[in-house]
């Protein structure tokens, strides 16, 4: 069966700033696929150009076999989006919000009462379909974009940071049923910056970061790719420059270590790759006091999806979110929404 | 969620139903988008209210403003209030249709706008067709109250044919209007460029047209302004048709400065503002609906 999604080399700027610059990768029919890296990475333009909200200026971009800059209608009929921001019109009811959905999807009148009483009691929307969104919360907000996404039974849910701003126990709520979507042969992308959320939900994932790809496969795979065990060092609180380095030369000699990295952002903490399985902590504790280090914390671990996206990109997510975030222009990034070509 | 969904609610279609025909796919999302404006409106009636209460506050005021002044000044036979409902019609029509590209700009802002734009609609200009029809509906609602209380203030009420013509220029005005104001809306960057552009051309405009006072009355290059308005191309012929029984395509309807038009020229040079206005505003669509 074709691909549900194939991207290959897709190009977009925006003036003079590249938001994707060179993107590819493929989602298979009935997986969930994940596309994980810090705001501002080109995953929502990425998805903009996927579900025709932006003609990409190169590259290739297919929905289940068909071009979106070519047969943009064609994609339209076979995906649903999810925006990151809901967007609802707090006059309406949940129930005309649908109707209005159902119309401009050409879903047949006799059919749409159905479909919409269908989605509204899968996610547990009845009670509040007849209310005005204006009253919703955030949760409901979702779950009633959700239905907005699904009622013209498309083969791609899109999904852009779907859990971001909920609690916890709504985003419990759209992971299961999102996996519901999957065991009923719907096959889903969503866009995150949230290691459990992609680590838990997703079959397959990218690695997006400054628009490009930097990896992608499935967690056990790329989990697998970056070898060994993680150590976590830390020789105090904050560590001085000239301790980190006498620490990581001497690190470096022991047989079963890897590489050391002095993590600068992390208070200048070291991040050890050892040999899978080695024994490591209690020879590292015994090569540390033999210097005449301190240990201020010591943990080893199996490696996370966070390691592998240091070992992509070089940085941490969380480092990485940061970063744009104070590099963030809000007004620069609402004119970019309102594009639509 | 329901811990019992059916398995066939979440999965996808299994085959492609066929398409219903682009006229019929049209018809749909217009409805469909059309009514939400009317729902809206029914949610939040102050718009209409103020739109009904403005025009008759106009009416009264400017009536008795000019209550003493000449009769003979604005026409044989003619009391000022006569004279003026036409005005009144006619600039409640361009306001209410100068605003017309407030709520797609909102939607804009707010991300609405990307739902139906991720839509498989069949033309995009069901957006601007939905937008149309409800500025239209409301500029009738208009006119009709602004007839009805001027003829209570003794302005006299035109007949059924008479009736039927200002409904036609009503509508030419407010079409040619209704998509200015849209592009507007896809060309300005957000509401606030929008809405300054509404209030700095509003009101000029009103001045710059017969609405108030006949052309006889203004400065030579306040003459020309008029003579150019397209206001005054709806003002002048529903005019014509409150003064005079009986009236017909070649009635002598306005003294230009350059020279007499009469009633078909008049509606010629609306519709053609209204084919200006549409050619204009293709380009801006085409570019913000790819």
């Amino acid at each position: 069966m074709t691909a549900a999604v194939v991207i290959e080399h897709l190009q977009k700027r925006y003036g003079a700033i590249p938001a994707v610059q060179d993107i590819s990768f493929t989602v298979q029919r009935g997986e969930i696929f994940g596309l994980l890296g810090p705001n501002g990475a080109g995953k929502t333009t990425t998805i903009r150009c996927l579900c025709t909200l932006a003609k990409p200026d190169s590259g290739r971009v297919e929905v289940c076999g068909i071009s979106a800059v070519k047969q943009p209608k064609q994609v339209r009929r076979r995906l649903g989006y999810v925006a990151q921001e809901v967007a609802l019109d707090k006059v309406l009811t949940g129930r005309e919000l649908l109707n209005l959905q159902a119309a401009i999807y050409h879903i047949p009148r006799s059919r749409a009462q159905d479909r919409i009483q269908e989605l509204l009691e899968a996610l547990n929307l009845t009670d509040y379909a007849d209310q005005k969104t204006g009253t919703y919360s955030g949760g409901i907000r979702r779950r009633l974009d959700l239905a907005a996404g699904l009622l013209h039974q498309p083969d791609l849910l899109v999904l852009d940071e779907p859990t971001v701003g909920l609690d916890i126990e709504s985003r419990f709520v759209v992971w299961e049923f999102l996996r519901q979507l999957k065991a009923a042969g719907t096959t889903v992308l969503l866009t995150s910056h949230y290691l459990e959320e992609v680590d838990a939900l997703a079959d397959r994932l990218a690695i997006i970061d400054g628009g490009l790809v930097l990896a992608e496969g499935t967690p056990t795979q790329l989990k697998d790719q970056v070898g060994g065990d993680r150590i976590t060092l830390r020789l105090r609180e904050f560590t001085p420059d000239q301790e980190a380095q006498k620490a990581q030369h001497s690190l470096n000699a022991l047989p079963f270590v890897e590489t050391v990295i002095i993590n600068t952002a992390q208070g200048n903490s070291l991040n050890l790759v050892v040999q899978r399985g080695s024994n490591a902590l209690p020879q590292i504790q015994e090569t540390l006091t033999d210097i005449g280090l301190p240990i201020f914390s010591l943990a080893q671990s199996r490696p996370s999806l966070d390691d592998v996206y240091l070992a992509a990109t070089g940085r941490t997510l969380m480092d990485a979110e940061l970063a744009a975030t104070s590099k963030r222009d809000l007004k620069k990034e609402q004119k970019q929404a309102m594009k639509t070509a | 969620m329901s811990q019992s969904i059916s398995p066939t609610a979440l999965a996808p279609k299994t085959v492609q139903a066929p398409e219903p025909g682009a006229v019929a796919e049209f018809i749909q999302e217009t409805l469909a988008l059309t009514q939400r404006l009317f729902i809206q409106l029914q949610r939040r009636p102050s718009t209409l209210v103020a739109g009904v209460i403005q025009p008759l506050m106009w009416l009264i005021l400017f009536g008795a403003l000019f209550t003493n002044a000449p009769q003979s000044l604005f026409g044989p036979e003619v009391h000022y209030g006569q004279f003026l409902a036409p005005g009144v019609i006619v600039f409640t029509a361009f306001s209410g249709a100068l605003n017309a590209g407030l709520p797609v700009m909102f939607d804009r802002e707010f991300g609405f706008l990307n739902r139906l734009l991720v839509a498989p609609l069949a033309s995009r200009y069901s957006i601007v067709a939905a937008s149309t029809i409800y500025i239209i509906s409301l500029a009738f609602v208009q006119t009709v109250v602004i007839i009805g209380a001027s003829a209570a203030l003794g302005a006299g009420l035109p007949n059924v044919v008479g009736l039927g013509a200002i409904a036609l220029i009503v509508l030419l005005i407010v079409l040619g209007v209704t998509a200015l104001s849209l592009g507007l809306a896809f060309a300005l960057p957000g509401h606030i460029e929008l809405i300054a552009v509404i209030f700095v051309t509003n009101l000029p405009l009103l001045f710059a047209s017969t609405a108030l006072a006949p052309l006889a009355f203004m400065a030579p290059w306040l003459q020309w302004l008029a003579a150019l308005n397209p206001l005054t191309y709806a003002i002048e012929p529903i005019r014509y048709i409150y003064f005079n029984t009986q009236w017909s395509l070649s009635s002598p309807v306005m003294a230009a400065p350059w020279g007499d038009l009469n009633f078909g020229v008049m509606l010629a040079v609306l519709l053609a503002f209204d084919i200006v206005v549409l050619l204009l505003i293709q380009p801006l669509l085409r570019r913000r609906f790819g």
